[in-house]
């Protein structure tokens, strides 16, 4: 019964593993359950979910295994009170585990119904009657490892409520998977400093051995300065319109590059579908909070890496005329085009991200601006590949066509 | 229950939910580390204490910064200590184990008793170093090149590892970890919480404090939320400024406290204290009402 928990866990998308299931049986076998299922979710959730933003997916997958298993709301006021009595603790032998551990729900719901008919009065102890302690599955503060829990301490809640609450539902993200696998391809990006600056800490042993040696073994240490990652990025994502449906996939690159703190420095911008006279700093791209494209190309050293992320469809016009933006209360008099030229002189290292899937870019209905754009920088698709591609076309000059 | 097992249950500085019990117990039974997340100042640090203190056990902090390697945590080799005193005839160079000195998980591993290790903020570190512990956690021993030692654990130590979640970490690491998420306490836990830090504080106050409190994080686009160890400092500086209960929803004295960031400071004045000073007619209550949920 247990093992179709495992596919169901599995099919909501929760990447439980072997080992994880196996942590969980032994747990089981240890009786850390309490034989409650309000025990049995938390016991679950602890061992075989690993983030929070999966907590959601976890309670789903729980509720809906286990929604025929809500604790019976019919059960008469009398077996209440026969279950309201404390005993101490039971030992739980060898022998009582085996016998116990197959019993299947059906089963156990068809067992709980036939005893309800039969029986008349209290019970504690025992292994048949519903009542507290002993090792029947009906009741509480008694020994059953696959048991029905009824009444008892600690169950404010029956788990499936619990699961079916679903109170982390804002923390679903899922943006966790693509994340880690987009950071290591971008610690690819990397080219070291000459040792020219910073403190010299590392024992550079080649040379002390040389200067001992010259020293005619008298100790001479030689420190190095270490090699620090020199590479800098100037990051432009297209936000809004056309990209909103790519925007989770944008959210992980996003993340990953923000993330990432072995560059030097890290400047993010963002544009509505294509580049004129100002970068915004929001998503949102407020005219409130933007900084100027010139003084960005003024400023900014030749050697930032810049990575432009865009589906690189609009209109023609919006890429080549005067007056193009898409925005209703903006003019340009410049094209997008010679902004992103401009941009491309400026930045010899360069590279376009575009979430769009490469088969696609003679099709779809930006062909027409893709293909100008194309012409400009050279273009990848947003993938782990095309990430990976674009990364070491960012470590030399991209040759300009234009 | 079969075996007898160490049970942790929350210790009288520091209030448990039954779902972080459960998984600290769990994870101690398993003998598995516990990876613990939330948001910052949720009290995950203060958790590894209070699990010593409970289970009256010494606890060893392994603080981990940007700089921080693996190899950190097991041993270091003084090679220079060494090299200078073959030079000057000090100390004796023959005996390597001199210059080997046992980081944090080394002397977790070392002690004669079960003590409890907390692995403090991994998400600091570089991307490897959750994956460089991997065996070390599991297997609970290291081996030592340089004098051709292994150090294995006497017992098991209770290993507690908090992260902020700046980086993810690799899934072979989280495989092996049972895995908490501390939720933000809700009011009736937060005036538990309170109690135990300040146990002789007004009601009033308290109340007064705590529904400015809920306000304040319910307010959007705030970049850093106030969290429960900043409501704890805040409380004691309104009873060291001697701060009136009427006074704090009207004046919110000591704003710093709660609020760490300049934007975050000037959001707030502006949603509250702007709208205040433009309808005069209307009461402060009912502009911060609005920011309830």
């Amino acid at each position: 019964m247990f093992t179709h928990l495992f596919y169901t866990l599995r099919n909501f998308g929760l990447p439980v593993s072997m080992n994880e299931w196996q942590d969980l049986m032994e747990a089981l076998e240890e009786g850390m359950a309490g034989s409650s299922l309000t025990g049995f979710y938390y016991l679950c959730r602890a061992i075989l979910v690993k983030t929070e933003a999966h907590y959601d997916r976890f309670d789903l997958a729980f509720a809906s295994f286990f929604k025929d298993v809500d604790t019976p709301e019919g059960l008469p006021e009398k077996i209440w009170e026969w279950l309201d009595k404390q005993l101490p603790a039971l030992e739980a032998t060898e022998d009582m585990k085996r016998r116990h551990r197959n019993l299947d729900l059906d089963e156990l719901k068809r067992m709980l119904e036939e005893r309800m008919a039969q029986q008349k009065g209290e019970h504690h102890g025992g292994n048949r009657w519903i009542g507290t302690g002993g090792t029947s599955p009906f009741g509480h503060s008694g020994y059953h490892p696959g048991g029905y829990r009824l009444g008892g301490t600690s169950q404010q809640l029956s788990a499936v409520k619990v699961a079916g609450m679903r109170r982390f539902q804002e923390f679903r993200t899922d943006e966790t998977l693509g994340v880690r696998q987009f950071q290591l391809a971008l610690r690819k990006l990397r080219q070291f400093t000459t040792r020219l600056e910073g403190e010299k800490t590392e024992l550079d042993l080649n040379s002390t051995i040389d200067q001992t040696s010259k020293n005619a073994g008298r100790l001479e240490l030689v420190w190095e300065r270490p090699r620090q990652n020199s590479i800098k990025v100037l990051l432009l994502m297209d936000s809004g319109g056309s990209m909103t449906i790519y925007s989770r996939l944008c959210n992980q690159l996003f993340t990953a590059v923000n993330h990432s703190h072995h560059f030097k420095d890290l400047k993010i911008f963002f544009f509505h579908n294509c580049i004129y006279d100002h970068l915004y700093h929001g998503p949102e791209c407020s005219r409130l909070e933007c900084t100027d494209t010139e003084y960005i190309l003024n400023t900014y050293a030749q050697d930032y890496r810049l990575i432009i992320v865009g589906d690189a469809s609009m209109s023609p016009y919006e890429l080549l005329e005067v007056g193009g933006i898409i925005d209703w209360h903006q003019f340009n008099d410049t094209p997008g085009l010679e902004w992103l030229k401009r941009l491309r002189h400026r930045f010899e290292y360069s590279v376009w991200l575009n979430p769009i899937n490469k088969k696609y870019w003679d099709y779809s209905s930006g062909t027409f601006t893709i293909k100008v754009i194309r012409q400009l920088f050279p273009m990848e698709e947003l993938t782990l590949e095309g990430l990976e591609a674009a990364v070491n076309k960012l470590k030399t000059r991209q040759a300009t066509a234009i | 229950m079969a075996k007898k097992m160490l049970q942790y249950q929350g210790s009288s500085d520091y209030i448990v939910s039954d779902e972080m019990r459960n998984s600290v117990n769990i994870a101690m039974a398993l003998g598995k580390p516990l990876l613990i997340k939330g948001e910052p100042g949720t009290g995950k640090t203060v958790l590894a204490q209070s699990i010593a203190n409970a289970l009256n056990k010494k606890l060893i902090v392994w603080n981990i910064k940007s700089t921080t390697k693996a190899q950190d945590g097991l041993y270091l080799y003084d090679t220079v200590q060494r090299l200078y005193d073959s030079q000057f005839g000090d100390g004796d160079v023959g005996n390597i184990k001199q210059y080997i000195q046992l980081g944090k998980l080394g002397e977790a591993f070392m002690a004669k008793e079960q003590l409890v290790l907390l692995i403090d903020e991994i998400d600091k570190a570089d991307m490897e170093f959750p994956n460089d512990l991997l065996w070390e956690l599991d297997q609970m021993s290291f081996y030592i090149p340089e004098t051709r030692e292994t150090i294995t654990a006497h017992t098991r130590p209770i290993v507690i590892i908090t992260s902020n979640a700046e980086k993810e970490l690799p899934d072979a690491f989280l495989r092996r970890c049972i895995f908490h998420y501390i939720e933000f306490p809700s009011p009736e836990t937060m005036e538990k919480i309170i109690r135990v830090h300040h146990p002789e504080l007004e009601k009033k106050l308290m109340d007064q404090a705590m529904e400015t409190f809920y306000v304040l994080r319910n307010i959007t686009n705030i970049q850093k939320k106030p969290s429960t160890s900043e409501l704890i400092d805040w409380l004691q500086a309104l009873v060291v400024g001697g701060i009136t209960p009427k006074d704090i929803k009207q004046e919110m004295p000591f704003l710093g406290v709660l609020l760490k960031k300049n934007e975050d400071l000037d959001q707030v004045l502006e949603q509250v204290y702007e709208r205040q000073v433009n309808k005069k007619d209307k009461s402060i209550n009912k502009t911060l009402s609005r920011f309830y949920r």
